[in-house]
């Protein structure tokens, strides 16, 4: 019964964020909203971890298998990057290692500049 | 056509194929442990490769999987789990986590419109890349909010996905990101749950801000990105 009322808040929570995407003009994803709603609900311990940990880890461990219908949908859409496999492989690469790079260096900056003013305060 | 009859009523068919074929990811990935190997890839390649040999449409295959996309909602509402859970390692690096996540969705969306530009690339095809660095369940609803195409989506997130986890430790190497910190923000932002797993193995500083990126910049980039392409 406890994981039959985790997994009904979960979607409560998924429900209202559905709620939100249709009622609010910004282009969130009901996912995000819903995301956002479980967290500020565990921050003020509206709701609690334990409340809720068993069936969402479970859920996040199973993850990939919610990504499998989607992902071969590429099926339908092949026709579409025929020809440009290259182009898009490449786009997809170079902008995945701008980040990676971008994202690393500027956290390593501040982290280390953090790091630098608390030694001066000792 | 026949086997398209046979099966086109059945709810199960596409269910079961999705699970075996997960299954016997997962399984090779337990037996040759290559970061290539990922299940989902593997699963996808074996559907995609039954569905075409036996002549059943993707339409047909998807009257059953379709249950199981139902769930990418919840389980995304789940990922505030752990993000709560990692609310104080988030304080203390408040300003290194968003300034550093900003400026790499920023990075992303530049390279991507100019290679778009240099390639001639449709605007169809530059949307549908431009959320590729988050998880998918993120990714596809922006994509459906610029009108991309939501598997040219999928397939840039698992080119992501897969790079962060075979080469992103090298690169980070190579430009010399040696925080464990900014190491797990930079995975998880670029990299999103696949490049999180890489993550895990480096460190629990790195796993633990890889998780934290994942959500940071899923939530950023829904912001960003379609403001970028409010220009385009």
């Amino acid at each position: 019964m406890n994981y039959i009322f985790q997994l009904a808040l979960i979607f409560g929570v998924s429900f209202v964020g559905e709620v939100l995407n249709a009622l609010l003009p910004f282009p969130i994803p009901a996912s995000v909203y819903g995301l956002i709603i479980l967290f500020l609900l565990l921050c003020t311990k509206i709701v609690k971890v334990e409340q809720i940990e068993t069936v969402s880890g479970f859920m996040i461990s199973i993850m990939p298998i919610f990504f499998i219908e989607p992902t071969v949908g590429i099926m339908n859409s092949y026709g579409l990057v025929k020809g440009k496999v290259a182009a898009l492989f490449l786009a997809a690469f170079i902008s995945f290692a701008a980040v990676l790079a971008v994202t690393g260096l500027t956290a390593q900056f501040f982290i280390r500049l953090n790091k630098k003013k608390e030694e001066r305060k000792k | 056509m026949r086997i398209n009859e046979l099966v086109a009523d059945s709810v199960f068919f596409g269910m079961i194929l999705s699970l075996a074929a997960y299954k016997v990811g997962f399984e090779i990935q337990k037996k040759y442990k290559k970061v290539f190997l990922n299940p989902l890839l593997i699963s996808i390649v074996i559907i995609i490769g039954i569905l075409t040999t036996a002549g059943i449409d993707y339409e047909t295959y998807q009257q059953g999987a379709k249950y199981l996309s139902y769930f990418l909602t919840p389980v995304t509402v789940c990922l505030a789990v752990p993000l709560y859970k990692q609310l104080q390692v988030l304080k203390e690096n408040v300003v290194a986590v968003m300034i550093s996540i900003f400026l790499g969705c920023l990075a992303h969306a530049g390279i991507l419109i100019a290679i778009a530009a240099l390639f001639h690339m449709e605007n169809q095809l530059l949307f549908s890349l431009m959320p590729k660095s988050i998880t998918t369940a993120i990714a596809l609803g922006v994509t459906n909010e610029l009108g991309g195409i939501q598997g040219v989506t999928v397939i840039g997130v698992m080119i992501a996905g897969i790079s962060g986890a075979v080469v992103g430790p090298s690169i980070l190497k190579a430009v010399g990101v040696k925080e464990p910190i900014a190491q797990g923000l930079a995975l998880g932002s670029a990299s999103h749950a696949i490049g999180t797993s890489k993550a895990v193995e480096l460190g629990e500083i790195q796993a633990a801000m890889s998780s934290l990126a994942i959500v940071v910049t899923g939530i950023l980039t829904v912001v960003i990105v379609p403001w970028i392409a409010s220009f385009i």
